[in-house]
């Protein structure tokens, strides 16, 4: 009997020792393409990133223990959804951050949403995922299509591009940010007048700009991404489609396009971002931090995956855990704040909620050198870059 | 948007042209895939690989070296055919006297590590390569706006095509080769240096492949997964024109250019499918290819 009350209370007092003791264990996958037409402007820059964010809170300090895995869903919404499933299943994955292409993160989605645990999306572009797709577990974090839209679409009409031609790419993202772009094109009173859908990493896109070229379409508008957009805008003006009068809006630039363009064949291009990497001293000082480790600047996508991660841990180090809905919870509740994007909120249906930026490729010669491209034209305030709620589709929003 | 029937007869010249240019490189490419096919029996899967490195060594030729695309026209096959000429030696002709399969195998595994080793070195984002001066601007046709690149691509792989044709089919070399291939003991006691030639043979596979590459470069970006793309389609247009055939493989490289041509105007959706739909179509009616000798 003694030794049996012994025992008990042993046991007891090392319950109620393990909280204090024990380390809370985040798990953190970084699911993106690695090796595809997308690898450059996430993939492994993704991970060096959310190392960045892990080292910058400095978990080790605070008792919790975080392991960062990553993995290649080769832009296949199939492979992309057995990941997650894996990693939620068998490797007890908490949080699955950045997923580019929206087919695969429509999947991911939906496997976060299922498994209850946590989606922070920076990487993906359609704005369904805080429209119809809409789930508690997903923060979309960087951008999306309607922000995109928004921004250049117009800007292009004010400039009077008021009718438009897309070339876009045929699947999930590229009909979503044809369809946002569209809609803002009309309400803005431009007329669409066609589009053309071309299938995801195609080579050659004289066909398709030609007959973008006969539309008469004043602009027109490259609804597609990465690989895609370099080979159209280096084709469009193989075959002199600017100098004929016809103005091109690409819809979807990153860095690392211009880079791969150069500022010879890309300079005056209008597009919408939501990182400059000099905008102020501490997106600068990021920059270069990033570019020490990874050798180029981040894109902001790999800068978008830096914020959510950050934002997470420290969730997790105000609940105390790594329970899914508890840490939402709390992210939705405070705002928050780090170097790329100043601080920011999110909203009921998961739309981080920041500036975005409206830029003007350089010329040339007004480039002071090595990775400086980008001119700002104007900041578009947080509350006009995103599709209000009301407008979205998003039944959880809208109780 | 274009109807079927509303199309005007100027945009469909425009889009037949186009066709007509991206037939060029499937023809140049098929070639040589063919060459080395018909001769050596090797499935050659590294060709894509081959042809991006065309375009990089291009590239560096330019940056690195600053030799400009003329030369990089002579130097890049020539670099790359000799880089084939090595990986034969090493590897490929340790497979001759097994199945196609394992020579496949082996050039996929190698295609794979080369494009893996680029990846990581250039990132998949590609480099700019501009035109030289002699090809920028075009000629306005009427019906459109003709790039000069584009055209020259078009007489390039052309004269290309010709020449290679007319060499294994007309002349004494090309009698040895096709000799060598049917009989290399025979033809080996007429003291002639059979593996020398087969040899030769592939680097001159690879080096049309590197060839593609340096037209692809200024016009397309210079892109590690750029010839990842394409051979799959490639291997389409062979087996089509009937595996071997030389005639065969530059003829329905640029039909096929065409035809994907018209798809993209009347289809866009399609002209991704629209070879490999072709390929099922005659493997049903005709298995040996268009082109092809009944086996």
């Amino acid at each position: 009997m003694k030794l049996a009350k012994a025992l008990l209370a042993t046991a007891a007092i090392a319950a109620m020792a393990v909280p204090a003791l024990a380390e809370t264990d985040v798990k953190i996958g970084v699911l993106n393409d690695r090796s595809g037409l997308y690898a450059d402007l996430a993939g492994e820059g993704s991970v060096v990133a959310a190392r960045m964010a892990v080292e910058d809170f400095d978990a080790a300090s605070k008792d919790i223990a975080v392991e960062i895995l990553s993995a290649d869903h080769q832009n296949k919404p199939d492979v992309g959804s057995n990941i997650a499933r894996q990693w939620i299943d068998t490797d007890e994955v908490d949080v699955i951050v950045d997923v580019p292409t929206s087919s695969v993160a429509l999947a991911v989605n939906e496997v976060v949403r299922e498994k209850d645990k946590v989606f922070l999306a920076s990487g993906p572009a359609t704005s369904d995922l805080t429209g119809k797709a809409c789930s508690p577990n997903t923060i979309h974090w960087t951008y999306d299509t309607y922000s995109l839209a928004n921004g250049t679409g117009k800007a292009m009409v004010e400039q009077g591009g008021d009718t438009w031609f897309f070339l876009t790419a045929d699947y999930a993202f590229g009909h979503a940010l044809e369809r946002d772009t569209a809609a803002v094109v009309e309400a803005s009173g431009g007329k669409v007048l066609g589009n053309v859908r071309h299938p995801l990493s195609s080579s050659d896109f004289s066909s398709f700009l030609l007959q973008a070229q006969s539309s008469g379409a004043k602009v027109i508008g490259l609804a597609n991404a990465g690989g895609d957009t370099v080979n159209s805008i280096k084709q469009a003006a193989e075959f002199g489609i600017v100098q004929a009068g016809q103005s091109l809006a690409g819809l979807l630039i990153f860095s690392t396009d211009v880079a791969a363009l150069g500022l010879e064949t890309a300079q005056g291009l209008v597009l919408t971002n939501a990182f400059l990497a000099d905008r102020n001293e501490d997106t600068a000082a990021f920059s270069a931090r990033f570019k020490e480790k990874h050798g180029k600047n981040p894109t902001m996508v790999q800068a978008g995956v830096y914020s959510a991660v950050l934002h997470y841990l420290k969730g997790v180090e105000a609940v105390g855990s790594d329970d899914a809905d508890a840490v939402l919870e709390w992210m939705k509740a405070n705002p928050s704040n780090d170097p790329i994007f100043g601080e920011a909120t999110i909203r009921k249906d998961g739309r981080h909620m920041h500036d975005m930026y409206l830029l003007q490729v350089k010329s040339p010669d007004e480039s002071a050198g090595e990775e400086d491209y980008f001119k700002l034209l104007a900041t578009i305030p947080a509350e006009e870059a995103f599709r209000s709620i009301e407008d979205g589709e998003c039944e959880m929003a809208k109780q | 948007m274009f109807e079927l029937i509303g199309i005007p007869p100027q945009a469909l010249f425009g889009q037949l042209l186009l066709g007509l240019i991206n037939g060029s490189f499937y023809a140049v490419l098929s070639l040589g895939l063919a060459v080395i096919f018909g001769l050596l029996n090797i499935i050659n899967f590294t060709h894509g690989a081959q042809y991006m490195l065309g375009a990089f060594v291009a590239w560096m030729l330019l940056n690195y070296l600053g030799i400009g695309y003329w030369w990089a026209l002579l130097l890049a096959p020539v670099i790359v055919g000799l880089l084939g000429v090595i990986m034969e030696r090493l590897f490929i002709r340790r497979l001759y006297h097994l199945d196609h399969l394992y020579g496949l195998l082996l050039t996929f595994g190698l295609a794979l590590i080369i494009t893996g080793i680029f990846k990581q070195q250039f990132g998949v984002s590609g480099l700019p390569y501009s035109a030289p001066a002699l090809l920028s601007g075009g000629y306005n046709l009427g019906f459109m706006y003709l790039p000069v690149s584009r055209a020259w691509v078009i007489l390039a792989s052309a004269i290309v095509c010709f020449g290679t044709w007319f060499v294994i089919e007309k002349t004494r070399l090309g009698a040895y080769l096709r000799a060598a291939t049917e009989n290399p003991t025979l033809v080996g006691a007429f003291g002639i240096n059979v593996p020398l030639l087969i040899t030769a043979t592939y680097g001159f596979g690879v080096a049309l492949a590197a060839f593609a590459g340096v037209l692809a470069a200024p016009i397309y970006s210079v892109n590690p997964i750029m010839g990842e793309n394409l051979i799959i389609v490639v291997f389409a247009v062979v087996v089509i024109g009937g595996m071997g055939s030389i005639l065969g493989s530059i003829i329905t490289g640029f039909g096929l250019g065409l035809v994907e041509g018209l798809t993209r105007v009347f289809y866009p959706e399609g002209s991704a499918v629209v070879v490999f739909v072709i390929m099922a179509i005659v493997l049903l009616v005709k298995p040996a290819g268009l082109f092809g000798r009944e086996i």
